[in-house]
């Protein structure tokens, strides 16, 4: 059973949780698998406790403001019983802190030690993180069965799947609050992060370490499937492109061909080839385009090609010179592209 | 207690001079001032070394960088308040991120608690003037100099743009060329030379001058909380020294401290930047625990109760707080055995800062309060920070820290603890000490109305947050796509900030209307008991006319007829009472600087050579000797009057 919003223990969050509920495509206390699970568990004892704890403190306070009878006396006068108890009080309050303290690490080491236990996966996939969209490579002992992808990283249910974690330029951090908590993607270094879902869906995540101009547009979107589901998906991907079905695809191939597309980007089974781009040989079949900023329609392709820069200011690729009767066939190419 | 007279050695060779035994009542004050005090001019405003129009010129200054900061983060909040908005690009939104933490930590946050210690401290310790005089006018000038420096580079739309944090590799040459991060990097570097120098002269000050009978247990507690400041600052300022000097050299000389590709590490940066970072937030925190101390304990009208206990928890936090840097680094695949310690840690200072609060609201318990505007920021700064400290408490759990790290619930937990640990005690000290350093009463009712409204707005903008941050929206996002659950909450938070802004303008016409025709103060108007309340509101140049000598914690609360005095001094040159460290016994007689335009010259040196080693390194070569040679200039032996 998940948490969500019936494990609401305390007061004051759910009274701001109320104006919009916790669920949400990028919300942690959402979770959809085991470790996200673990964690808004973890969330919400914290806060209950935590809560719990300002309001027995602000009690006090309220209490040591209350209106006194007595007239204003010399500062310096003394009670000594007064002083006593607040030896005691003070004394105290500071043993139960250390205790509520002590209580708490162990809550959380109890959770680290679940997060962090080793479950043998039966997939890795290889996330390396680009200034600003994420590529996505999955990893086979046979080489003909490795591929890659971009923005899109497809998991089956129900398993744990490992991403090893890599950066290219600058640092990024991979966060799809639903699934599991962040990791950061660092130039020169391998992190591992598990995650696993337990429902087929679609899953939103994005970039959580600043990284530039167009950090703010650097999503990803993590897609569950069945086991059939998967392997079928990933039998797709394995494949080179198909081949352009009619005349005006043709024509879109023909003019990326051509064009300073190929320098960074690579369609299999083309001579097109590039790699410091994603790699767009079914980028058709994707939801979305430039790091799930617009979904993936031929209007959304032809405007990103015409203006990346107005899409997203900052962007490395680059503006094409085209004519305007390019476009069209272009896109059109590049949607059949499944 | 009968007063204390000194017998300094008579001097044989001349005639006797002129003490303060030999004078009394207005001619006293007069001579002493004239002996103390700073010509009118230009020349004689930039040569001043009174440690109270330094303070007064430091306090005003950080408050000027406050409100850049501020408006820096209104524009932002513009830009966020509904989804896709294109109010702003990226450009300038990433500069003002950059330009609104690196103001609010390096030009505000760290300068407004030495600001106050400037001033205060000599008053509260009973001196004439803080030790190192001309340090501390240096320093003054070094701040605004980097402070200047990075403004207008952000004017000239040339600001930086990789944080305030400037993680490596981003910061680097390769993706950050230009200018834009030289002038963040250098920036730091003039604030590590101001505020080490002035945490130097608050440690000698404390030290060594305070009056007789001030044994370390008489210490007011702002004076401790200053104090450890200090220390702290001496040693988290040399990291952050090595940081910058480092990315500086990686983008100027091309070493390879930072490039993973040359076998350097971004994640070097990350250790040097957050183990000054972390005592940090520290020294911007521990300034404020002094302001509530002293405003509880004149408002709840008794000392604060558990002295001993508040000192060591001082001691405890600024201690502890070097040992918790690594967790603003949970989330980049340390070793759990290493990130577990650092929960232990972090969750620790919970500790020493809870046995404050504690101690705090026993002396409200105990006392009888007095409900004025500065005890009301105080009130706000409990609410306020208690819960920013508690959702601390989660952000020290790395499990906890690996869900909401980098996100807004982040961005709301800090603006709670800072600016309710900060900002709220700060006002409730301007409110404060508004008297003594102008001589006019804050007026009351503006003062309510601009707590209300600042406590409204400040829960307003940023409760939201926490809520936002839990819902996956990360920090540092120029814009965010609608139907993630985040538009409301962001609307809402727009809203806050616009008012809690609104509430800095009223606090504003209050300070300047108040400054025009705020009711006279007179010397105390509070009655409160420590010993900056003794003399004249504004103070004379010299202080004091004859040093106090101190019988109790609260000496103007024990001595309540006439506050016995220490005599002796020279009246008609500058001669301070120099005392021992814990028992604060009369020590020495010594001479104290007199103005001087050298660290004027001194400081304008440094500031070109430092903004011309952005543009060449050749700076060091000929800047370097030309500051030395001012130094050596500044520092020349004049034939002064032996010190007795």
């Amino acid at each position: 059973m998940r948490p969500r919003c019936a494990f609401r223990p305390s007061l004051i969050w759910s009274t701001g949780l109320l104006l919009t509920g916790c669920s949400g495509p990028q919300s942690s206390l959402d979770p959809y698998g085991p470790d996200a699970d673990t964690l808004a568990r973890l969330f919400w004892n914290f806060t209950g406790f935590l809560t719990l704890v300002w309001v027995v403190t602000m009690f006090a306070l309220l209490f040591a403001l209350r209106p006194r009878p007595e007239p204003a006396r010399d500062p310096l006068a003394h009670e000594q019983n007064a002083e006593h108890g607040m030896v005691l009080t003070v004394a105290i309050a500071t043993a139960l802190t250390v205790i509520s303290i002590a209580a708490l690490t162990v809550v959380s080491y109890g959770a680290q030690r679940v997060l962090f236990s080793d479950r043998s996966p039966s997939l890795s996939i290889e996330v390396t993180g680009h200034q600003w969209w994420w590529e996505v490579r999955y990893e086979d002992p046979r080489p003909s069965q490795t591929f890659a992808t971009a923005n899109e990283i497809h998991i089956p249910v129900a398993t744990p799947v490992i991403l090893k974690l890599a950066a290219s330029d600058v640092i990024h951090s991979f966060w799809v609050p639903r699934l599991a908590g962040k990791l950061d993607l660092i130039p020169g270094r391998t992190n591992e992060l598990r995650i696993q879902a337990d429902k087929p869906g679609i899953y939103r995540g994005q970039c959580a370490e600043f990284c530039g101009w167009q950090h703010a547009h650097m999503a990803m979107l993590v897609v569950a499937h069945t086991q059939e589901d998967f392997q079928a998906w990933r039998a797709a991907q394995v494949s080179p492109a198909k081949p352009p079905a009619d005349a005006e695809q043709k024509r879109g191939q023909e003019i990326f061909l051509k064009s300073p597309c190929v320098m960074c980007h690579q369609i299999r089974g083309t001579p097109a080839a590039g790699k410091v781009a994603p790699d767009l040989t079914h980028v058709g079949s994707r939801r979305t385009i430039a790091a799930a900023t617009l979904p993936n329609t031929r209007g959304n392709l032809a405007a990103w090609i015409v203006d990346p820069q107005g899409i997203k200011p900052g962007v490395h690729m680059p503006l094409i010179k085209l004519d305007a009767g390019e476009i069209q066939p272009l896109a059109a190419y590049l949607e059949g592209l499944k | 207690m009968s007063d204390v007279a000194l017998h300094p050695r008579p001097n044989e060779k001349k005639e006797k001079e002129l003490r303060d035994t030999d004078l009394a009542g207005r001619a006293l004050t007069a001579r002493l001032a004239a002996t103390w005090g700073s010509d009118s001019g230009l020349l004689a405003a930039l040569s001043t070394v009174d440690h109270k129009i330094i303070g007064r010129r430091y306090i005003i200054t950080a408050f000027v960088f406050l409100f850049l900061g501020g408006i820096a983060a209104a524009v932002m909040r513009l830009q966020l308040s509904r989804p896709e908005n294109t109010l702003i690009g990226p450009d300038l939104y990433n500069q003002l991120f950059t330009m609104h933490g690196t103001t609010m930590m390096f030009l505000f946050g760290v300068p407004i608690g030495e600001a106050f210690a400037v001033y205060l401290v000599p008053l509260m310790v009973g001196t004439r003037n803080i030790a190192f005089p001309r340090l501390n006018a240096f320093s003054y000038y070094v701040y605004v100099f980097g402070g200047l420096m990075i403004w207008t580079a952000f004017m000239l739309n040339i600001g930086p743009d990789t944080g305030w944090f400037a993680y490596t590799p981003l910061s680097g040459p390769e993706f950050s060329p230009g200018k834009r991060v030289d002038f963040w990097a250098q920036m730091v570097t003039f604030t590590e030379v101001a505020a080490l120098a002035v945490a130097v002269e608050i440690v000698v000050t404390v030290l060594k001058q305070r009056a007789p009978g001030m044994t370390l247990d008489r210490i007011p507690l702002f004076v401790w909380a200053v104090f450890v400041n200090s220390i702290v600052i001496i040693f988290a300022m040399p990291a952050v020294m090595f940081a910058s000097t480092a990315l500086i050299l990686d983008r100027l000389l091309g070493t390879h401290f930072f490039n993973p590709a040359e076998g350097g590490d971004p994640l070097l940066w990350q250790h040097l930047f957050w183990f000054f970072g972390h005592p940090e937030v520290y020294i911007i925190f521990l300034p404020a625990t002094g302001f509530v101390s002293a405003i509880i304990a004149a408002f709840a009208r008794r000392p604060v109760f558990g002295y001993l206990p508040v000192v060591l928890a001082l001691f405890a936090t600024g201690f502890l707080s070097f040992g918790l840097w690594v967790h603003h680094m949970f989330t980049t695949g340390l070793p759990q055995l290493g990130a577990s310690f650092f929960t232990a840690s972090s969750m620790m200072i919970a500790v020493p800062t809870g046995i404050q609060i504690f101690c705090w609201i026993a002396t409200l318990w105990d006392g009888r309060p007095v409900f004025r505007t500065p005890l009301l920021f105080v009130l706000g700064f409990f609410f306020i920070f208690v819960a920013g400290g508690l959702s601390g408490v989660m952000l020290a759990s790395v499990p906890i820290d690996t869900q909401v790290h980098d996100s807004y619930f982040v961005v709301a937990h800090f603006h709670y603890v800072l600016i309710g640990g900060n900002v709220f005690p700060l006002l409730g000290a301007v409110y404060y000490w508004f008297p003594k350093l102008t001589g006019r009463m804050m007026d009351e009712r503006l003062g309510k109305w601009h707590f209300w409204l600042a406590f409204v707005a400040f829960n307003l903008a940023f409760f939201p947050m926490h809520i936002s941050g839990l819902l996956g929206m990360p920090r540092r996002v120029y814009t965010y796509p609608g139907g993630l659950g985040w538009d409301t909450l962001n609307l809402i938070s727009s809203v806050g900030a616009v008012l809690f802004f609104l509430s800095f303008v009223l606090f504003l016409y209050n300070v300047i209307a108040s400054l025009r025709g705020g009711d006279a103060a007179g010397n105390n108007p509070w009655d409160a008991g420590t010993l900056e309340w003794a003399t004249a509101s504004p103070p004379h140049p010299q202080n004091f006319d004859r040093i106090p000598f101190v019988t109790h914690r609260e000496p103007l609360w024990a001595e309540r007829q006439t506050l016995p005095v220490v005599t002796g001094l020279a009246v008609e040159r500058r001669e301070l009472l120099v005392s021992s460290v814990s028992e604060a016994a009369p020590d020495l007689l010594e001479s104290s600087p007199v103005p001087t335009i050298w660290p004027f010259v001194a400081a304008v040196a440094t500031g070109v050579t430092f903004i011309a080693t952005i543009f060449t390194p050749w700076a060091v070569a000929w800047g370097g000797p030309i500051t030395a040679l001012l130094l050596v200039a500044w520092f020349w032996p004049k034939s002064i009057k032996d010190d007795e």
